[in-house]
């Protein structure tokens, strides 16, 4: 995908040529953006859990394969149109991740980080088998309002698929900052998460707090699913995305929503632009690549806050 | 309960606690001695669960008693393993030697991974460690002259002073011996100074500093001690597979090397066998229960006639054939060992020890855990 390569236009001219590779080059950043934007989405909902209940979810992108495919079995098996697919897709989603904050991961509150690790990496393997039997492991298309459209802008075709994605995830976050900051309940989460006593004083209901983080955030995941479902196809194996999107909130510094889309973007182009140009077996490791480099440098990840603690 | 009554420093000295603790060991190195002749067929999984052994003792001391939790330890089974195979086979070295040379090549992987994670902690160090796997797994695909990439890369079995091991019998007795020497080794390691400062350092990073622990240096002596046990694993590794891909060294292996340390006990020595023993063993049952089970269930249902017995067999047939059902096992039972048995099974084992030797009067508050509150990582 080199430009200015070997090519059967020998007649064109310098300027135009330029302007070629400009058009790859504006095409591989918004490619680049929307992957970039289901990372950064994906690495969100590790934040929105990590910032509350310090819990390391790595069961965050089946929750993300699990929307996918919740979306798709509402769209193909019964026929409901693609919107309200999504919207029962989203809600299906969340509820499941309230639940599991209920049942499950509120147990281990205060217990080491490792142990929380290692018990959301047993759920994942539980949800990928479940999905497994009960979606079989066959891999699937979603049918969506903007699949296999491109309209051209200039020189560059825009596929509406990566355009909805860019649009979702910008609404989503906009929504998200509207909620966390100007409605009752974002502000009793903001403050659950940054004083979990002193939040109890206050007579906030953290525990429902922290469920309803869980819901968030497993409905972000949901999205993302729902969002990448056209360009990628559904399988068991799509949660995958989950290690280059904590790989997005790692670069970021855990703990930083501005950061965790900011890293997610730059993982994204990363990947898109190491596919292009860097010789191939780059594209899927340069962005962990530049992930210990940015950790040998910043520890703490690019906007991270780990203080040392004094005594 | 027997109480040990010292009255030398010797006895601290000592590898065993007592001579009935000594005794203990003997009869199960006599048992590992006669094993061959039990279950010979199985033989080859009791290798496996011998390698593993050894990678869990290497995941134990990282993790376990230094605090690092890596998920990349795949990767340095993979790297001891392809340097093995390279050295043996492309250069032509000794077998012992090449042992050596594979354990150092991990050790320097280790120290290499080790600096930069120094000033890391938690998740950070976790997502780093991954992201070297991922990296480390991309080398073995595409350096083909020394990995042979995606084509793999056939192992001959182990010669050791001319003495070809060409048996699973000789295989197994030299898995054991390795194993033991292992065992050995990390024992007195973390009862030395050393050991103690990687404990300290698990338990407070800034006591272990406060109390002169140079945290740099024992984090990265961590690293390439537990590399270098790695390295060996993936030696033998090798020659148990007999043939080395790169997709072998995946995420999924370390995972389950985790899953092998947090299930088995997370710091105790016990715990990584006990891990090790569990995990190996987990899919050989797995598919063991495959066969058995529906004619079982299908037996028990067949008292209440023959078309419920049918019924029930091709049900619980249809249940078990399921794909995908054995990583959702593994899973489901992590889930249970950490809401349940955070200690993991050398702590349930301990918990029926002290049972039975204060059979009248054991209380549950001994092991109670205390209530824990959300302890911020974010300051350190």
């Amino acid at each position: 995908m080199t430009a200015g390569g070997p090519s059967r236009y020998k007649r064109r001219t310098p300027q135009r040529e330029r302007n070629h590779s400009l058009d790859i080059v504006l095409q591989l950043i918004l490619n680049g953006l929307a992957v970039g934007c289901i990372y950064g989405l994906v690495a969100l909902g590790f934040v929105l859990i990590y910032k509350a209940t310090e819990l390391v979810n790595f069961a965050q992108g089946d929750l993300l394969m699990l929307g996918a495919f919740v979306c798709y079995m509402f769209v193909v098996w019964y026929g409901v149109g693609y919107w309200v697919a999504f919207a029962l897709a989203i809600a299906a989603v969340g509820l499941f991740g309230a639940a599991l904050d209920a049942t499950v991961l509120r147990r281990v509150i205060g217990q080491p980080q490792f142990a929380v690790v290692m018990l959301t990496i047993g759920l994942g393997a539980m949800f990928r088998s479940a999905a497994s039997m009960t979606w079989g492991s066959e891999i699937y298309t979603l049918p969506t309002p903007f699949s296999a459209r491109t309209s051209r802008v200039g020189g560059v075709s825009v596929s509406h698929e990566y355009v909805s994605i860019i649009v979702g995830t910008v609404l989503l976050c906009a929504i998200l900052y509207a909620f966390f900051t100007y409605t009752r309940v974002g502000v009793a989460m903001q403050a659950a998460s940054q004083n979990q006593l002193a939040a109890y004083y206050m007579g906030i209901p953290v525990k429902r707090m922290f469920s309803l983080i869980w819901a968030i955030s497993a409905g972000v995941a949901a999205i993302a699913g729902v969002l990448l479902a056209p360009v990628s196809l559904i399988d068991i194996n799509l949660g995958f995305i989950g290690l280059k999107a904590f790989a997005a909130a790692v670069l970021g510094g855990f703990g930083s929503i501005p950061g965790a889309l900011v890293g997610g973007l730059t993982i994204g182009l990363i990947e898109l632009g190491a596919g292009a140009y860097l010789p191939h077996g780059f594209k899927d490791v340069a962005a962990y690549v530049v992930l210990l480099a940015v950790l040998a440098v910043r520890p703490q990840g690019m906007f991270g806050t780990i203080g040392r603690k004094k005594v | 309960m027997r109480f040990v009554f010292k009255t030398s420093y010797v006895q601290d000295l000592g590898l065993f606690r007592d001579e009935v603790q000594r005794n203990w060991y003997v009869a199960l190195l006599g048992g590992l001695l006669v094993l061959p002749l039990l279950v010979p067929t199985y033989l080859v999984d009791v290798s496996l669960v011998l390698i593993y052994g050894l990678a869990g003792l290497s995941l134990m001391v990282l993790a376990g008693y230094t605090g690092l939790v890596s998920l990349g330890h795949a990767a340095f089974l993979g790297i001891g393993a392809y340097a093995h195979v390279y050295f043996t086979q492309n250069l032509g070295l000794p077998w012992v030697v090449a042992v050596g040379l594979a354990a150092a090549t991990t050790a320097v992987a280790g120290v290499l991974v080790g600096l930069p994670a120094l000033r890391m902690t938690g998740v950070y160090l976790t997502i780093a460690t991954l992201a070297f796997a991922l990296i480390i797994q991309e080398i073995f695909v595409q350096w083909e002259r020394v990995t042979g990439g995606l084509k793999g890369k056939a192992v001959d079995r182990p010669v050791i002073f001319g003495v070809p091991f060409s048996t699973d019998v000789a295989f197994y007795f030299l898995c054991v011996a390795v194993l033991m020497g292992g065992l050995w080794l990390t024992t007195n390691v973390l009862r030395s100074p050393t050991g103690r400062a990687w404990v300290a350092i698990r338990d407070s990073e800034i006591a272990a500093q406060s109390l002169g622990v140079n945290l740099a240096a024992y984090k990265t002596l961590a690293f390439a001690y537990s590399a270098a046990l790695m390295g060996i694993a993936g030696a033998l590794f090798a020659h148990k597979v007999g043939f080395l891909a790169p997709d072998i060294f995946s995420v999924l292996l370390s995972i389950q090397f985790l899953l092998m340390v947090v299930v088995g006990g997370l710091g105790s020595l016990h715990g990584a066998i006990f891990g090790a023993v569990f995990v190996a063993m987990l899919p050989v049952a797995i598919s063991q229960a495959r066969d058995s089970l529906p004619v079982w269930f299908g037996a028990a249902a067949g008292v209440f006639g023959k078309g419920a017995g049918d019924a029930v067999y091709l049900g619980v047939e249809r249940l078990v054939k399921q794909p995908g059902l054995e990583p959702g096992i593994f899973g489901l039972i992590l889930v249970l060992f950490i809401l349940f048995e955070p200690l993991g099974i050398y702590g349930r084992w301990l918990k029926l020890r002290i049972f039975f030797s204060t059979f009248p009067l054991y209380k549950r508050a001994t092991f109670k855990r205390q209530k824990a509150y959300m302890r911020s990582e974010r300051l350190r």
